[in-house]
């Protein structure tokens, strides 16, 4: 209001936080028009106008404790949460960060239309210092919904990497009393404590005697790993079951021998099939060629 | 026999083991955090049992199931260990028998492989080994003709 612009000794970040105040409804109604809020709340408008409402009371209240300039102020903590979610819609929508950034820039030409037409007798310094101020207070929104995003993401792939980790070290029946861990992929200390837990685990399960460890899609292997490996074998035997490595390949078997590491105890076989035709031999068991049997038709 | 003392200390089993006999095999089986005076005093009541039967008949091996022992420190592994020693000596065999994942892991770390001692995933398979496998001296002896 015209009265109060002409006030001098009124900074620029009241001013803001007054408009704001004035303005909350206006603003949000405008907002709700805008893609990035029309796209997250698409059931209705009321509900994208009400949550307009709530980010224009946050950037008040940020406005008023004059810390426009900072992405951690109080006022930021209440939207945060919705902040997140409309930034994780978008980018689960196939929006790259770009796009959602500039997707919250057009948040800003809207909201200082409005202020420029609340300051119609201001002077031209006064003008320009409070728009300055709104690009500053809404430049830091988009810092806030980024960085939220962006931290929701992170424990998104934190979640699916645990996932990944029980996913990819399946367990598998072979044969009555044999199990077997095809491992593919890198093999870390965590992935390998994963392993050696779900084998042993599923030894008490399948009652298995012998598991057999396969290697084969294991590209490298350093000496936690091997030792990791040998701590599976040895925990194995404690419980009553024999331990098979299989899969070792050229690479990996030079470099445990360069590293030293003695896999003196451990049973190795050259592969899968290997591995299981010595456990059935173990076991007493025989697989016999069909066709040594005379043409049998099938 | 051993006074346990007065208060909270219902947890540990204390005193002695049961030690069953199969036939030729001795059956112990363990529940619960064991004291270790219990494990010292069961390596002693095997150690004897398995000498004094001697004259009624031939003890073979012995089964050790532990699938009821959540914790397995390392005194009761070292004690694990020396029972499979003595009774190797005493021309028997020891099987320790469904020991949990979290214990041999937890083995494992503390660097006790418990090398020398004979494992199996239940009693059933213990027993085969024992009735299978078994040590030479066994008919190497004399024995008993049954009549």
């Amino acid at each position: 209001m015209p009265e109060q612009a002409e006030g001098t000794a009124v900074s620029p970040t009241t001013e803001v936080r007054d408009f704001l105040r004035r303005r909350r409804e206006q603003i949000a109604q405008r907002w709700a028009d805008e893609p990035l809020f029309r796209a997250v709340f698409t059931v209705s408008r009321d509900e994208a106008v009400e949550a307009g409402k709530a980010v224009v009371d946050a950037l008040a209240q940020v406005a008023d404790a004059a810390r426009v300039e900072d992405p951690d102020a109080a006022g930021f903590t209440t939207v945060r949460e919705q902040l997140a979610r409309m930034g994780a819609a978008r980018s689960r929508a196939g929006l790259s960060t770009a796009q959602v950034s500039s997707e919250l820039a057009t948040l800003r030409p809207p909201v200082e239309n409005l202020l420029l037409a609340d300051l119609p007798d201001a002077s031209a310094d006064d003008a320009r210092a409070c728009v300055t101020t709104l690009s500053v207070l809404m430049g830091t929104l988009r810092v806030v919904v980024m960085q939220t995003a962006l931290s929701e993401g992170q424990a998104l792939i934190d979640r699916q990497r645990l996932q990944l980790m029980e996913v990819a070290t399946p367990v598998i029946k072979l044969w009555d009393g044999i199990v077997a861990v095809p491992l593919i992929g890198t093999l870390d200390s965590a992935r390998s404590q994963v392993v050696m837990e779900t084998l042993l685990e599923s030894i008490v399960e399948q009652q298995a005697r012998y598991a057999i460890l396969d290697i084969t899609g294991v590209p490298t292997v350093d000496s936690l790993v091997a030792q990791h490996l040998m701590k599976t074998v040895a925990a194995a035997r404690l419980m009553g079951a024999e331990c098979i490595v299989s899969g070792i390949r050229p690479a990996i078997a030079q470099t445990m021998v360069h590293l030293g590491l003695d896999l003196g105890t451990v049973v190795t076989r050259a592969s899968l099939a290997d591995a299981l035709g010595h456990v059935l031999h173990q076991l007493g068991v025989g697989i016999v060629n069909p066709v040594a049997n005379g043409p049998v038709a099938r | 026999m051993n006074e346990s003392f007065p208060g909270p200390q219902a947890g540990p089993v204390t005193g002695h083991v049961p030690v069953l006999r199969l036939g030729e095999v001795l059956l112990v089986t363990l529940q619960g955090d064991l004291h270790d005076s219990t494990a010292q005093q069961l390596q002693q009541d095997l150690a004897e049992t398995i000498s004094r039967t001697g004259t009624t008949g031939v003890i073979t091996g012995v089964i050790i199931d532990i699938s009821g022992v959540e914790i397995v420190d390392s005194f009761l592994g070292r004690v694990l260990a020396e029972i499979a020693g003595q009774t190797e000596l005493l021309a028997a065999r020891s099987v320790v028998v469904g020991m949990r994942p979290a214990v041999a892991i937890t083995l494992v770390e503390l660097g006790l492989t418990l090398p020398g001692v004979h494992t199996a995933l239940s009693t059933e398979v213990a027993m085969d080994l024992l009735t299978r496998h078994a040590p030479s001296s066994r008919f190497g002896g004399l024995r008993q003709e049954s009549p």
